[in-house]
């Protein structure tokens, strides 16, 4: 299958020089870096979307408007009720640090009234009608919210954003595709005569472009690994931590599957580069007798 | 048939001959008379704008392209711009047909250096084209047509860049090869070669057909020459 990788040392010297002449190998570089760092942005986000669903998958609040005094005896009833796994009391003083951001010192002053609130998780299939009955039973003005609803808009665009990295990660592969086409071109017309004088003595098409296909394919994995090496260096810089490199990634990391998948966007690059190179060649042979 | 380059006037009109397998035959005419786009005809680089070429007693005028590597194969060719690959050594240029047909290089040493040393250029094997002179490079372009034993040899004007003493040694190796059944095709204008020549034939061709057709053949084909049709 990868026969044609190893051609003899005589088929080598055939297309002269060493390697295709031009910026090949660099276009692709940059292809493979930018791929890779949008690759890995769109993994991580993946990663983020999945972290932070499952985290308030099943997290619910409960907000009473001037609860207080009915906070223990709710917060006693939610924990007891079937279903629910923790339930947790905001402390008012954590809820006025919080509205401290909108309201500044404001947020601290006694005339502020400042609702109670209960987070609470539930176990998978928990009776949520019966909780909310339970939590009615003492607070019927208690209002219950699923954390889910209030981030589904900042999930939805998390998920958008992993599909506009798969876009770009398709549009700059077809991005090198066509550069490696217009390599091909140039390479067939720069060897125009030597592949006349072969096709003369009775070489196939698939002989010509055998030794294209084999020529590209070096640089477009020399160029794929350059790339590789320098995205890797970055999402390294990013994971180590520096602060700027914090604030990008939102703590959002990259699992065991996502470096399989990182690794291979390299050589899934090279293949499609050969790939075009071959299609692209023998396409041109084709026009000739 | 008939051959025209595009939109232009016809090159080659009206011809209609047969070459007999392992004969020997002199292209001639005036230049423009349309030698070198029938020895194109002959060696697969054109198809005819009409009309049918066979070759090998097959018929190549429509074949598809897949199908003429095969053939190309067992057909040499001496251009008169010798078409040597400018970066390969001498040695290399020579070998390409073997190497291109699958043979080992263990058979490739052996033939190449045979045939560069029949061509008088057995020092010569690792130098490239550009530092041969006209006659050296010749005599490689010559040595790569005839390397795979062709059973057919197209040369266009070949003794053009040699001194008397290569172009008889060439003659003398097309006789060899003719006599080894290969049928050679041979455009010049070099009229000594063709007296040199016994058994050989001759077709003029005059402004993109043949004339004279029957009277200026010499030693027309015997009966026992049974085949390759144009």
């Amino acid at each position: 299958m990868l026969g044609w990788l190893l051609v003899s040392p005589a088929d080598r010297r055939l297309l002269g020089g060493g390697k295709l002449r031009g910026p090949t190998p660099w276009v692709i570089a940059i292809m493979s870096f930018s791929i890779m760092i949008i690759a890995a942005s769109g993994l991580a986000l993946a990663n983020t979307a999945g972290l932070l669903s499952n985290a308030i998958e099943s997290r619910y609040s409960v907000e009473i408007a001037g609860g207080g005094p009915k906070l223990a005896a709710l917060l006693q009833a939610v924990r007891s009720t079937p279903g629910v796994v923790a339930a947790e009391a905001v402390p008012e003083a954590e809820m006025r640090r919080t509205l401290e951001r909108w309201l500044g010192s404001e947020a601290q002053s006694a005339d502020l009234p400042v609702p109670a609130l209960i987070n609470f998780d539930v176990s998978p299939g928990a009776d949520l009608n019966a909780i909310g009955r339970r939590i009615a039973s003492i607070a019927p003005d208690a209002h219950v919210a699923a954390h889910r609803e209030s981030i589904r808009p900042l999930l939805s665009s998390l998920r958008l954003l992993q599909w506009v990295a798969v876009g770009l990660v398709l549009l700059l592969s077809a991005a090198a595709a066509a550069a490696v086409v217009l390599a091909a071109r140039g390479a067939l017309d720069t060897n125009r005569s030597t592949i006349e004088i072969m096709h003369g003595v009775g070489a196939t098409d698939l002989q010509v472009a055998r030794l294209f296909q084999r020529k590209i394919a070096i640089d477009a994995f020399t160029g794929s690994l350059v790339g590789a090496a320098a995205a890797a260096g970055v999402l390294l810089l990013l994971a180590t931590g520096a602060a700027f490199a914090g604030e990008l990634t939102g703590g959002a990391t990259l699992g065991f599957r996502d470096f399989v998948i990182l690794a291979l966007l390299p050589l899934a690059l090279t293949v499609l580069a050969t790939w075009v190179a071959r299609a692209a060649v023998l396409a041109t042979l084709r026009e000739a007798l | 048939m008939g051959l025209r380059y595009g939109t232009g006037a016809e090159v080659l009109r009206d011809l209609d001959f047969r070459l007999a397998n392992g004969g020997f035959y002199f292209l001639t005419g005036p230049s423009g008379a349309g030698k070198t786009s029938l020895l194109k005809l002959l060696y697969l680089a054109q198809r005819p704008t009409r009309g049918r070429i066979q070759l090998f007693g097959e018929e190549l005028s429509e074949a598809p392209r897949e199908a003429l590597p095969v053939f190309r194969r067992r057909i040499g060719v001496v251009f008169q711009d010798f078409r040597l690959i400018r970066h390969l050594s001498a040695f290399d240029n020579v070998a390409l047909p073997l190497r291109i047909a699958g043979s080992s290089e263990e058979e490739v040493e052996g033939s190449v250096r045979e045939m560069l040393a029949w061509v008088g250029l057995a020092d010569r094997a690792g130098a490239r084209p550009p530092t041969l002179s006209g006659g050296e490079q010749q005599r490689v372009a010559i040595a790569r047509a005839v390397i795979n034993r062709p059973d057919l040899l197209v040369a266009d004007e070949p003794t053009g860049n040699v001194d008397a003493e290569m172009a008889h040694r060439l003659l003398h190796l097309f006789t060899a090869l003719n006599r080894l059944g290969t049928t050679i095709v041979v455009a010049t204008h070099d009229v000594g070669l063709i007296g040199a020549t016994p058994g050989a034939q001759m077709i003029r061709l005059e402004n993109g057909s043949v004339v004279d057709r029957t009277g200026a053949l010499k030693n027309p084909p015997g009966p026992s020459a049974t085949g390759d049709r144009i």
